[in-house]
C-alpha cells in the first residue's frame, strides 16, 4: 500500500505547467459564456487582476424534439417517454407546457390542474409504467412572479427501468396543486412535508397537516422570505452574527 | 386524558386513574401514546396505537421531532460546505448522504463522468463497508428492542471493526464528510488496505456467528416469521425500496438498475426473499452483508493509482493530504505552490475556499442504494455558490408511512418488530 | 492523627457527604435519552468494546422514573424540547444531566430554526461534552468526571455556601483572549 501511495503522490505531476491549480480544468470553460469576471463580482471589486472565471449558460427554458441525443446513452429513452405520454394523454397533451432536456434528466413541466391526470397516466399506461414516485420537493423562487412556489416531482418505472421529473407551479398567492395521493399513496408524507415547508396546498390529500415541524408553528420554514432563524453566538466577548445575517460572499 | 363511550385516550396522566376510568365506562379500546422517548422506537419515533386488548387496530405515526432544518442550513453554505450537513442526516448510513449529494451536484456541474477511477472505487469500497455497519446497527437495535441484549452486543462489536477502518480512512468514526463533490477529501491512508484485508478474513465468521445465533432460534422465529407482512403491491403502492422491497420479492436495487460510481463493473448478486415477513428482510439483510464483502475485496483488486480529486481547479480541493504537526490534514505540495510558486493560485485558492465554486443554474435528482432503500437527492441551483435548494427523499421517511399496513391488526409486541424491520433512522426521516 | 489510630481493624472514618457521594456515584442509572447520532455512540459505550458496566451504569433506565442520569445525547429540536424537559420533571432528585455532543451543548452547526440552541436553555446541565459525536471514550470520561463532582457533592448548608462561592467565583472570572471592558 505504502509503494502505491508514493507512486500517486509523485505519479501525477503536480508540477507540469498544464497541471498548475489555475490552468487545470481549462477545457470546461469552452461551453458557452454568459458572464467572465471574478467569482460573481458585479461592481469593481474584482482587486485581485485575476478575471478567469466564466460563467457558463443557465439552464435551458425548453427544449426541443428529438429529446434524444444519440452521443449521450442517459438520454436514450427521451423521445419514446414523451411520444408515450403525449398518446396517453390524448386531447389533454395540452397539459404538457414544455419539455426542458438539461444533464441526462427530462423535466415536463405541466399545468397544475392536469397534474393528477398526468400522474395517473404516468403510472397506468402500459408503455410509460412509472410505478414509483419518490416523493414532492417543493422550491420556492420569489422572483419567479405568478409561479412563485414550484412542486417537483420524481417518477421511475421499474418495468422500463427510466426515470422523469414532473414540474408544477402555483402562485404564491393561490398556493394549490391537487394531491397525487390518490395515484401514489407512497406521496402522503411528502406532501404534508412540502406543505409544512413551504405551505403548498395540496387539495384532495385525506389530511394535510403539519408533519415535522410542531402543530402551532407559524410559517413555513424552507421558504425564502423566512429566515434561518439562528441566533448570534458570543465566544468570549466577540459575537458572531447568524449564518444568514452574515456579510456574503456574493 | 379523553374518555369516550368508545375509546379511552390515555396518552399522558396516571395509570391508577386510567384504570379507574375505563372500568366506569363500557369503552374497550385504548388510545396509547408510545414516544418520542420509547426505549423501542428506534430513536424518537412516536407512534399512536388504538388497543383493543392486545390487539394493535389502528398505528399512526408521529415524526418530526428530530427535525434540524438541514435541507435549509445548507442554503446558507458552499456546496462543499453542504457534505459535512448531509452527513449528519441518516447518521448511520453518512457515506450514502455524502455519495448522493455529491452525484447531484457533479450532475450539476456535469463533470460525472470525470470522477477520477480510484476516487469512484473508494467510494464503492466505504459505501460498501458502511452498508455493512449500518446493517449490523439494524440487527443491534432490532434485537435490543426484542429483549436480546447479546444480539445487540454481538452487532455493536461486529460495527466496531467496521468502525476501525472508516476512522483509518476519514479520520473520523461517524459523520464523516470524506465524500466531496468531485471526489473524495483525501486518498487513502498507508496500511488500510492490510486492515481491510483482515478484516474481510475475520467478518464471514461474525456474520456465520449472528447467523448461527438467529436463524433457527425459535425464539427469534416466533418473533418474526409472519409478523408485519407486507407483500409486493403494498410496497409499491408506498413507494418501498431497498431491503424491504427486496424481501418482498422484487429484484430491484439500484446499483443494478442505474448503476453509479462504477458500479457496473462489481460481480455481485441482490439477495431477495419472498416471505414479506420481518425474517425475511432480516435474511436479506444478512445476505446482503456477505454480498458487500464481496464487493469491498473487488474494490481492493481495482485500486490503482491515481488522483482522488477531480483534475480541475475550478471545483477540486487539494486532496493529496498529510498530517501536519498541528494534527490538521494539509497539502504540503499544494501549500509550497500557493505560498511560494504563484500569486494567483494562492487568490484562486481563497477564492475557492470561502466562496466556494459555482454550480450552472439547473436541477438534477441522484439516487444511490443506501443501506435503507433509495435515497435521492434533488439539488437545486441558481447559478451560486451556494445551493438554492436541497432536498432529500429519505428512504426511511417513506417507509415509515408502511408502519400502518405492517402492524393493523396485529399485536402490540408485533410493532416493536414491525418498527425494528423497517430500520428508520430519525435522523434521515426528519433531516 | 488520634481517633483514627485508636479504631479496630475495618472501620474506616469519613464524612456523611463523602459516603453518600459514594452511593450516589457508584450506582447511576443512566435515562435513555437518545436523540440523534451521539445515541449511536452512546449504545456502543454500552456494547462490549467499551463497556460502561466497568463503572456500574450498564443498567439504562427505560423509565426516568427509575434514573438519575439524563445523557443527552443528539440535537434537541423545537418539537422535542416539551418532550424532554418533561422527562427531566419525571427523574426524581437527585439527577444530573450530560450534554452530550455540541449539538446539545449549544445548537453546534445547526444554528436555526428548528434546533434549541443548548439544551441548558430547558434544563440545569452539569457536564457539556464536545464533540461532533464525541468519541465513547470522551462520553466515559464525561462520565467519570461527573462521577467526581457527584462523589464531591456538599449536603445541606454545605452545599447552599459551595452554590454561592461558585457563583461569585464565576462572577468575578475575566475571560481570556477577548477582554469584556
Amino acid at each position: 500500500m505504502s509503494t502505491e501511495n508514493e507512486a500517486n503522490h509523485n505519479g501525477d505531476g503536480a508540477e507540469a505547467p498544464e497541471n498548475l491549480p489555475d490552468r487545470r480544468g481549462s477545457e470546461r470553460l469552452a461551453a458557452p459564456v454568459v458572464r467572465t469576471g471574478m467569482f460573481g463580482t458585479t461592481t469593481t471589486g474584482d482587486t485581485s487582476g485575476y478575471g478567469g472565471l466564466r460563467v457558463r449558460g443557465s439552464a435551458p427554458a425548453a427544449s426541443s424534439r428529438p429529446f434524444t441525443d444519440p452521443e449521450d446513452p442517459r438520454t436514450a429513452d427521451f423521445d419514446r417517454v414523451a411520444d408515450d405520454l403525449e398518446a396517453a394523454l390524448g386531447e389533454g397533451a395540452g397539459a404538457v407546457e414544455r419539455i426542458v432536456v438539461d444533464r441526462g434528466e427530462i423535466t415536463f413541466h405541466v399545468r397544475r390542474d392536469a397534474l393528477v391526470e398526468v400522474a395517473r397516466a404516468l403510472r397506468d399506461d402500459p408503455a410509460l409504467r412509472y410505478e414509483l414516485c419518490t416523493g414532492v420537493s417543493g422550491v420556492h423562487f420569489p422572483d419567479d412572479t405568478d409561479r412563485e412556489l414550484h412542486a417537483v416531482y420524481h417518477f421511475r418505472s421499474i418495468t422500463h427501468n427510466s426515470q422523469i421529473r414532473v414540474e408544477t407551479t402555483c402562485p404564491d398567492a393561490d398556493p394549490h396543486v391537487p394531491s397525487i395521493v390518490s395515484v401514489y399513496p407512497t406521496n402522503d408524507w411528502h406532501e404534508r412535508e412540502t406543505w409544512d415547508f413551504f405551505g403548498i396546498v395540496f387539495d384532495g390529500h385525506p389530511g394535510l397537516t403539519r408533519i415535522q415541524m410542531p402543530d402551532d408553528w407559524h410559517g413555513h420554514p424552507q421558504r425564502k422570505d423566512y429566515p434561518l432563524g439562528g441566533i448570534p453566538v458570543e465566544y468570549r466577548g466577540a459575537t458572531v452574527p447568524p449564518p444568514d445575517e452574515r456579510r456574503s460572499y456574493k | 386524558m379523553t374518555v369516550t363511550e368508545d375509546y379511552i385516550d390515555a396518552s399522558g396522566g396516571d395509570w391508577d386513574e386510567v384504570i379507574e376510568r375505563a372500568q366506569a365506562t363500557s369503552a374497550e379500546r385504548l388510545v396509547v401514546n408510545m414516544g418520542p422517548q420509547h426505549p423501542s422506537t428506534h430513536g424518537v419515533l412516536r407512534l399512536i396505537l388504538t388497543l383493543d386488548g392486545e390487539t394493535c387496530t389502528e398505528a399512526r405515526v408521529g415524526i418530526g421531532y428530530l427535525h434540524t432544518g438541514i435541507e435549509k442550513n445548507m442554503e446558507y453554505r458552499t456546496w462543499t460546505q453542504g457534505t459535512t450537513f448531509v452527513t449528519r442526516m441518516d447518521y448511520l448510513t453518512p457515506l450514502f448522504n455524502e455519495t448522493a449529494y455529491c452525484l447531484a451536484v457533479e450532475r450539476l456541474l456535469d463533470v460525472s463522468d470525470r470522477i477520477p477511477e480510484r476516487a469512484n472505487v473508494i467510494r464503492v469500497l466505504v459505501m460498501e463497508l458502511n452498508r455493512m455497519a449500518s446493517h449490523f446497527v439494524a440487527m443491534a437495535t432490532f434485537g435490543m428492542e426484542l429483549g436480546a441484549t447479546t444480539v445487540m452486543t454481538n452487532g455493536f462489536r461486529e460495527r466496531e471493526m467496521i468502525l476501525d477502518i472508516l476512522e483509518l480512512i476519514t479520520g473520523l468514526r461517524m459523520n464523516h464528510a470524506y465524500v466531496r463533490p468531485g471526489g473524495v477529501a483525501q486518498d487513502l491512508p498507508p496500511g488500510v488496505v492490510g486492515k481491510i484485508r483482515e478484516l474481510l478474513k475475520e467478518m464471514p465468521k461474525r456474520i456465520a456467528t449472528m447467523r448461527k445465533l438467529l436463524d433457527e432460534n425459535p425464539v427469534y422465529l416466533a418473533r418474526t416469521r409472519d409478523v408485519a407482512y407486507l407483500n409486493l403491491p403494498g410496497c409499491m403502492a408506498l413507494g418501498v425500496t431497498g431491503p424491504l422491497l427486496r424481501a418482498s420479492g422484487l429484484a430491484w436495487d439500484l446499483r443494478k438498475a442505474k448503476p453509479y460510481c462504477g458500479y457496473e463493473d462489481y460481480e455481485f448478486d441482490i439477495p431477495v426473499s419472498d416471505g414479506g415477513d420481518v425474517y425475511a428482510r432480516y435474511r436479506v439483510r444478512m445476505a446482503e452483508m456477505t454480498e458487500s464483502l464481496k464487493i469491498v475485496e473487488q474494490c481492493l483488486d481495482k485500486l490503482r493509482p491515481g488522483p482522488v480529486m477531480i483534475e480541475d481547479a475550478k471545483i477540486g480541493w487539494p486532496a493529496k493530504l498529510a498530517l501536519g504537526p498541528d494534527g490538521m490534514g494539509n497539502s504540503p505540495d499544494h501549500i509550497a505552490h500557493i505560498m511560494s510558486g504563484s500569486m494567483e493560485a494562492l487568490i484562486h485558492h481563497f477564492k475557492l475556499v470561502t466562496e466556494g465554486f459555482r454550480v450552472p443554474a439547473g436541477q438534477a435528482y441522484a439516487a444511490v442504494e443506501s443501506a435503507k432503500g433509495e435515497l435521492g437527492c434533488h439539488a437545486v441551483s441558481d447559478g451560486g455558490t451556494r445551493p438554492y435548494r436541497v432536498h432529500f427523499r429519505d428512504p426511511s421517511f417513506t417507509h415509515l408511512q408502511a408502519v400502518a399496513a405492517m402492524c393493523e391488526g396485529g399485536t402490540v409486541a408485533d410493532v416493536i418488530a414491525a418498527v425494528a424491520s423497517i430500520d428508520p433512522v430519525m435522523g434521515g426521516v426528519d433531516r | 492523627m488520634g481517633l483514627e489510630e485508636k479504631l479496630p481493624s475495618g472501620i474506616a472514618l469519613t464524612t456523611v457527604e463523602q459516603i453518600v457521594g459514594l452511593a450516589r456515584k457508584s450506582s447511576m442509572w443512566p435515562a435513555t435519552f437518545g436523540l440523534a447520532c451521539c445515541a449511536i455512540e452512546m449504545m456502543s459505550v454500552g456494547g462490549p468494546h467499551y463497556d460502561l458496566a466497568r463503572f456500574g451504569m450498564e443498567k439504562f433506565g427505560a423509565t426516568p422514573r427509575q434514573a438519575d442520569l439524563m445523557i443527552v445525547a443528539g440535537r434537541v429540536s423545537q418539537k422535542m424540547a416539551p418532550v424532554l424537559r418533561q422527562i427531566y420533571d419525571q427523574m426524581p432528585e437527585p439527577k444530573w444531566v450530560i450534554a452530550m455532543g455540541v449539538c446539545a451543548s449549544s445548537g453546534g452547526m445547526f444554528n436555526n430554526y428548528a434546533i434549541v440552541q443548548g439544551v441548558d436553555h430547558i434544563v440545569p446541565v452539569d457536564i457539556y461534552l464536545p464533540g461532533c459525536p464525541p468519541r465513547p471514550e470522551m462520553l466515559l470520561d464525561a462520565v467519570l468526571k461527573l462521577h467526581d463532582k457527584v462523589q464531591n457533592t456538599k449536603l445541606g448548608a454545605h452545599r447552599e455556601q459551595e452554590i454561592t462561592e461558585t457563583e461569585e467565583r464565576m462572577l468575578r472570572r475575566s475571560l481570556p483572549l477577548v477582554s469584556k471592558d
